[in-house]
């Protein structure tokens, strides 16, 4: 039976994470909490809006409203990278061989694991920053589509261009497919190799949490009362397939979605606070979670695929242990 | 979690015509409410205050095929971003550059499903610099745009202006949007009463501010006009439509007025009429006001719109002393005046 240990804490989340094994939730409110032989918090913004774990699991990658970029540890100390005084931090990503970017404004900032920062002005305001998964390449999802950099190399950026507003960005594990979040309820991908589009539309709210499997075959979304799970298991994507519903409730949306680190199986949060777990292969499904106070905001697996930090907007966090 | 909807008061105006003066006081006068404010620049708002958020105007076209349907995506992102911490701030005020077209920012409140649930739009109040105003619809669109957008609006610096300059730019004012509440002020020493809270997009109480809503019979003239003003809608008593075009000196072309008044409607013919009205000349419709009698409806229904987007409901009954009548005003560009009349009269309950 799984167990679930809460962690109440107040205010929004907006990520629960796992650094050097140990559970972390960023707040909105800048604190970040810790469960590390006790609850620990961390004063690590006035205002914190967005988070990103490193690749290597020892530290994250926050932006606040302070205009600050800060880099916090799993012993919870925390260097600050980066001062845009006013501005607001909108967006960080964590990259390969310890590179970050992050964007304020119409500017993305990146810091090459050399150290050197280099700086990309946009037409239109950054929304959202990705790296890929090899190289060094990032993706900005802006206004009419996203622009791929190559921080490293001065050649010039490739504009991938599809009308409309486009929020968040992910790269397939592969780093064959960019996929966007979009202001319409809607994702939209490219196939890097040719440009080809994928529209996968249909959501009846805004999609605000991506998630790919391990070894990427598919990619799960929230926006619909259901996790909309597209297939990418051949050299097209998910280009004239259908995607897989799983965890389908009557009336209750999906906010957040997290592949399990190494199995095919989905934690699903909904907005009332419930958390499930399904298989993909036989769309088995288990309850992990009663519903609580707030919409589940942010989830994550440890390392070995046991146990999920999760988060939601009202503050009531807490780690489920799915083995029990 | 259920959690009230903050008020959000847009701000616009020309650089000069007393916004920055007019937030200061917002900021720093004890009125028991603490704003959250959304500015394009901090400038010269003189106060440091962390609730005082700078974005960058991002116009967002949504690609739902409706060619007007613009949303501010800096507003979407900022607005979540404040309602994230909420218990800072009971209100948020959204300052607009000089420049801005208001409907952008105003249609963002209602095509954003996740800043709708959390907020409403409260009114959008356009600052009008006396002296400039005659310069500033002479060369500029936006200028006209703000005024007719606007729910109140602040005839400032009135104090530079002779008697009569100001009752022509009050007439202007009142030829561009009928529907306005119009205050005269000097330094932007309006009644912060005036400004906030004023519910003008909320249905329950849209139009019930303002008594005097499109009200030929009894003008209240200490609030609008003065008192030697001879505006057209003074003299007419009877149903039909007035056609505000061309009753200023200092404003020729581009927006007009059109107010409709009737009797009781047929809901049959009227609904259909106002969502084809809407999707037909929507492009067109800057604002659209409305009190409407339904055949053998104790309720009053109220609509409101911008552009496309159209907004109805039921909010009372009528009252006893009050004469039951439909007035609608449509504020917009290239509006077919004698189409409007004809058709919104094919729609009287017989």
């Amino acid at each position: 039976m799984p167990t679930v240990a809460p962690l109440d804490l107040d205010g929004h989340c907006i990520s629960a994470c796992w650094l050097d094994g140990l559970p972390f939730f960023a707040l909105a409110d800048g604190q970040v909490h810790r469960l590390d032989n006790g609850h620990k918090t961390i004063e690590a913004h006035d205002g914190l809006l967005c988070a990103a774990v490193a690749l290597d699991e020892k530290s994250m990658l926050t932006g606040g409203e302070d205009g600050r970029v800060c880099s916090i540890a799993a012993d919870g100390s925390v260097t600050e990278i980066a001062n845009l005084g006013r501005k607001w931090v909108n967006t960080v990503a964590t990259g390969p061989r310890g590179a970050i970017a992050f964007g304020a404004g119409r500017a993305a900032h990146v810091r090459l694991p050399d150290g050197t920062i280099n700086d990309f002005q946009h037409q239109r305001s950054v929304e959202g920053i990705a790296f890929a998964p090899k190289g060094l390449r990032i993706a900005v999802a802006r206004y009419n589509g996203a622009t791929l950099h190559f921080p490293a190399a001065a050649g010039k950026p490739v504009e991938l261009e599809w009308a409309g507003a486009h929020a968040a960005a992910t790269f397939s594990p592969d780093g064959n497919f960019l996929v966007t979040t979009m202001q319409e309820n809607a994702l939209h991908g490219w196939k890097l190799s040719d440009g080809k589009h994928m529209r996968m539309a249909g959501y009846p709210a805004k999609v605000k949490s991506l998630s790919w499997s391990a070894k990427g075959r598919w990619l799960a979304s929230s926006g619909a009362p259901a996790a909309i799970v597209w297939p990418f298991q051949t050299k097209d994507g998910p280009i004239g397939k259908a995607p897989l519903e799983l965890g389908t409730r009557a009336d209750t949306m999906v906010t957040a979605v997290a592949f399990h680190t190494t199995d095919e199986i989905l934690a699903i949060g909904y907005a009332d606070g419930m958390v499930m777990a399904a298989r993909v292969a036989d769309q088995k499904e288990i309850l992990l979670r009663r519903p609580g106070k707030g919409a589940i905001t942010s989830m994550s697996w440890d390392g070995e695929g046991r146990r999920i930090a999760f988060g939601t907007e009202a503050g009531d966090c807490g780690v489920i242990d799915v083995a029990g | 979690m259920t959690q009230a909807q903050i008020p959000v008061t847009v701000l616009t105006g020309y650089l000069g015509s007393g916004k920055t003066t007019l937030l200061n006081r917002i900021l720093t006068e004890d009125h028991g409410k603490r704003y959250a404010v959304i500015v394009n620049e901090f400038g010269e708002i003189g106060i440091d205050n962390d609730l005082i958020v700078e974005s960058d105007e991002e116009i967002y076209e949504m690609n739902n095929g409706c060619i007007c349907c613009t949303v501010r995506g800096d507003l979407i992102r900022t607005v979540e971003g404040l309602m994230r911490r909420p218990g800072r701030f009971d209100a948020i005020l959204v300052e607009t550059t000089g420049l801005a077209d208001p409907a952008p920012v105003a249609q963002t409140f209602f095509m954003d499903e996740d800043v709708r649930s959390k907020t409403k739009l409260d009114a959008v109040v356009a600052l009008v610099d006396a002296k400039h105003l005659p310069l500033r619809l002479k060369d500029s669109k936006e200028a006209e745009d703000q005024i007719a957008f606007a729910d109140v609006v602040i005839l400032n610096k009135t104090d530079l202006v002779s008697e009569e300059e100001l009752r022509d730019v009050e007439a202007a004012v009142r030829a561009i949007n009928p529907a306005a509440r119009i205050h005269k002020t000097q330094r932007s020493a309006v009644p912060l009463t005036e400004v906030l809270d004023r519910g003008a997009f909320d249905l329950s109480r849209a139009l019930e501010n303002d008594p005097h809503f499109l009200d030929a019979d009894d003008h209240d003239h200490d609030h609008v006009c003065g008192p030697d003003c001879d505006h057209d809608h003074h003299h007419h008593h009877d149903h039909g439509h007035h056609h505000h075009h061309g009753v200023s000196p200092i404003h020729d072309v581009g927006v007009t007025s059109i107010s409709l008044r009737g009797g009781d409607v047929d809901p049959k013919k009227f609904f259909p009429w106002l969502e084809k009205t809407t999707q037909m000349d929507g492009p067109n419709i800057l604002r659209l006001k409305g009190i409407i009698a339904i055949k053998d409806d104790p309720d009053r229904y109220v609509v409101q719109g911008v552009h496309m987007i159209l907004e109805g409901d039921h909010q009372r009954p009528w009252k006893a002393e009050e004469k039951r009548e439909t007035r609608l005003v449509f504020i917009g560009r290239e509006l077919d005046a004698e189409r409007l009349k004809r058709t919104f009269e094919a729609c009287q309950a017989s």
